[in-house]
């Protein structure tokens, strides 16, 4: 079959790595990027600065809960708070389709600066492209963030016995904007989980055997515990009846066969500890709003090499596997 | 949905497993279920790592994506090449492999595929577009083709006359009596559809029990569902009596919908359809009918049969039919992944080889 860039290469799961390893980090291998994580942390001047980049093409571009513009700060303040550094300044690229109403756009200016202001952060330079009608769809936002380290986490220190602990439901943001298309043949309410998470990261920071945190987003729950597994290789046993999915989104998937592990999420955090400092862990969290319905869903076990293993809810097992694209709605 | 949990109660469905031990003894069976979503949920609640050992789980033709031959997305293809022509598709289907090519390859390519949830999305796209022609790809079982039949009287109603349908609509039941009939084939017990069955009801599968001897139980979805469907099949089994029993009573009627089948004995008629990896079965497949010719998107492009050319080595037909177990086909795993799919029970996802990949 001719090789193309499909849709699914962007969906977060296997085909999207096997991408990034083939192309990517063939072409541009350095210590940095081999590290694969969501972001680098560089150091300038003795200074340990976490770096990273993300680009937003959510359609539709307003969803309950939020919009591109909220999303595409929030997303990148996110991505520097997992990797344990305080977010600090964010940059801003637009590439706008010709056509694009302008107060479609003031009112994404001004989303952003109020998460930015949410968030703590920044907005610091940016840069617009005006792309001719059917060049782009809409607007695309691609945001940095730098940000000072104030803890190195790393998959390295995770052993045999540490908790996995998520800070509240799945699923909520997918399922929010797929719903919000005009093609979904139903409507229900579930609102998008977007939110900072800076400050519940730093509050977690402060317990001492806290030894990584990841933001579930593109391809879910599901592909984090995956790459933490993966980057370890040792197993890890999670329990479905621990890990929330609210009634919304569970009708959702039931109706067109979505499973809610696989789902992004823009709110949520997995947090990896050791195992006698969980309870401290897990009462920080409960006591931030993001946070309060944490639950330990899982630890990391020695046996499955690198595999990631579900304990059903009737008690049976199964393997836990990366998505290979997107997830597509089934017949019926 | 605060109800499903009920069905999954963890207490309930140990019961159920130690009451299979009880009634089976030393005994093996084998017990095949013939719809994808039974598949699925089997592997999705990790059912086959609770069952007693010497009950084997097959799984049968259930999958409306694995048993669309590849001529048909061969067709579907060189539609898609069409100018002025939208493909309107349901999302399972853009993975699956034609002889050369597959729709998320056209999509890529530029090609206009949409991706819908219900075929009435598909009759707002050709309402949308005027000056397009907007050909959806009618796949599914008895649970499909009823609201594929809607859609049809709709658009005719509406003077829409722009959307065509491209049938590959199958029916169960002959497919069970090919099953049924195949000596190689070792089956004790049916799971049967939950879903198919609100559609067709009870009658059209007693032929499995009456003329076959194979005691059958309609099942729902959740794992208790298939739970308490294998005990009752078990039990049977036990008694030496075959009898086509329904487990999913909250849903299934015995004469199922006679609504629905109404409206598909409208715009269908039964015809002879070939299934991927089985063969044309007669009467098997719902074609349009005279009064929906016009509808028609096989005689309106005039596509001709073609012969289509499956992956060698693919032995999807061996594994619908239950001869066969995923890993026992050479490129499982290898250069057959969901990645890369050969076949379509690679592609689906309620496809035997892809749950056996994902969750096995
Ligand atoms: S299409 Fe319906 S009958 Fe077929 S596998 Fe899916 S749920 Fe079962
Ligand atoms: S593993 Fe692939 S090639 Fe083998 S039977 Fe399944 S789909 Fe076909």
């Amino acid at each position: 079959m001719d090789k193309k860039i499909l849709l699914a290469h962007g969906s977060g799961g296997s085909l999207s790595h096997s991408l990034i390893d083939k192309v990517f980090l063939k072409n541009f291998d350095n210590p940095f990027l081999s590290e694969k994580d969501d972001g680098a942390i560089v150091e300038i001047g003795g200074t340990r600065l976490a770096f990273t980049t993300d680009s937003y093409v959510v359609k539709p571009i307003f969803f309950p809960g939020g919009d591109i513009g909220k999303l595409s700060v929030f997303g990148t303040v996110n991505d520097l708070a997992v990797m344990g550094a305080e977010p600090l300044y964010i940059s801003c690229g637009f590439i706008i389709e010709e056509g694009l109403d302008q107060r479609v756009l003031e009112e994404i200016a001004l989303s952003m600066t109020q998460a930015a202001q949410i968030a703590g952060v920044l907005l610091v330079t940016g840069d617009t492209k005006v792309v001719e009608k059917g060049g782009a769809d809409r607007i695309y936002i691609n945001t940095s963030g730098v940000g000072i380290v104030k803890k190195d986490l790393s998959v390295k220190g995770i052993e045999t016995g540490d908790r996995i602990i998520l800070s509240g439901s799945v699923g909520e943001h997918e399922v929010s904007v797929l719903l919000a298309r005009e093609e979904f043949p139903f409507r229900s309410r579930v609102t998008s989980d977007l939110a900072p998470l800076n400050q519940l990261a730093s509050d977690i920071l402060e317990v001492d055997g806290v030894k990584f945190m990841r933001d579930p987003t593109r391809g879910g729950l599901a592909t984090t515990l995956n790459e933490i597994a993966e980057g370890i290789g040792l197993g890890i046993v999670v329990y479905e009846d621990k890990i929330g999915v609210s009634d919304g989104v569970a009708a959702v998937c039931e109706l067109i066969g979505l499973d809610p592990l696989y789902l992004a999420n823009e709110g949520k955090m997995v947090v990896v500890a050791k195992r006698d400092c969980t309870g401290e862990v897990l009462k920080i969290m409960k006591g931030n709003p993001l946070g309060k319905e944490s639950e330990i869903i899982g630890e990391v076990a020695a046996e499955l090499n690198g595999r990631v293993c579900l304990r059903t809810k009737i008690g049976g097992t199964r393997i836990l596997d990366m998505l290979a694209g997107e997830q597509l709605p089934r017949i019926c | 949905m605060k109800y499903i949990d009920e069905f999954r109660d963890r207490n309930l469905c140990l019961c159920l497993i130690k009451k299979m031990e009880s009634i089976m003894g030393d005994s093996e069976v084998t017990i095949m279920e013939v719809c994808g979503t039974h598949t699925m949920s089997i592997f999705r609640s990790g059912i086959r790592s609770l069952l007693p050992q010497s009950i084997r789980l097959l799984s049968g033709p259930g999958c409306p994506v694995c048993v669309t031959p590849a001529a048909y997305l061969d067709h579907a293809i060189a539609l898609s090449e069409t100018e002025d022509l939208i493909i309107a598709t349901f999302g399972d289907m853009m993975r699956v492999p034609g002889s050369i090519s597959s729709l998320e390859t056209k999509r890529a390519a530029g090609k206009k595929i949409a991706v819908v949830y219900s075929p009435l999305d598909a009759l707002n796209i050709a309402r949308n577009n005027p000056d397009k022609k907007v050909v959806f790809l009618a796949v599914g079982f008895e649970t499909t083709s009823p609201s594929v039949a809607v859609t049809a009287i709709e658009a005719k109603k509406m003077g829409i006359s722009n959307l065509y349908f491209l049938s590959a609509h199958k029916r169960i039941p002959p497919a069970l009596r090919l099953l049924a009939e195949d000596s190689e084939l070792k089956v004790d017990g049916f799971i049967l559809p939950g879903h198919v069955s609100t559609i067709i009801g009870v009658n059209t599968y007693l032929f499995l029990a009456e003329g076959y001897g194979i005691p059958s139980v309609i099942c729902g979805f959740e794992p208790l569902d298939i739970l308490q469907g294998i005990c009752m099949i078990l039990y049977q089994l036990k008694e030496r009596r075959a009898a086509v029993e329904i487990q999913y009573r909250r849903v299934v009627k015995n004469d199922g919908n006679p609504g629905a089948m109404a409206l598909l004995n409208k715009v269908f008629i039964e015809k002879d359809s070939e299934w991927r990896g089985l063969g044309t079965i007669a009467n098997s497949g719902y074609a349009m009918g005279e009064e929906y010719k016009e509808l028609d998107a096989g005689e309106v492009f005039r596509l001709k049969e073609r012969p289509s050319v499956e992956n060698e080595g693919c032995i999807c037909g061996e594994i619908l039919k239950g001869r066969k177990v995923p890993n026992q086909c050479p490129h499982f795993g290898g250069n057959c992944t969901p990645y890369s799919p050969l076949g379509p029970c690679m592609v689906s996802s309620e496809g035997s080889c892809a749950a056996y990949y994902k969750y096995g």
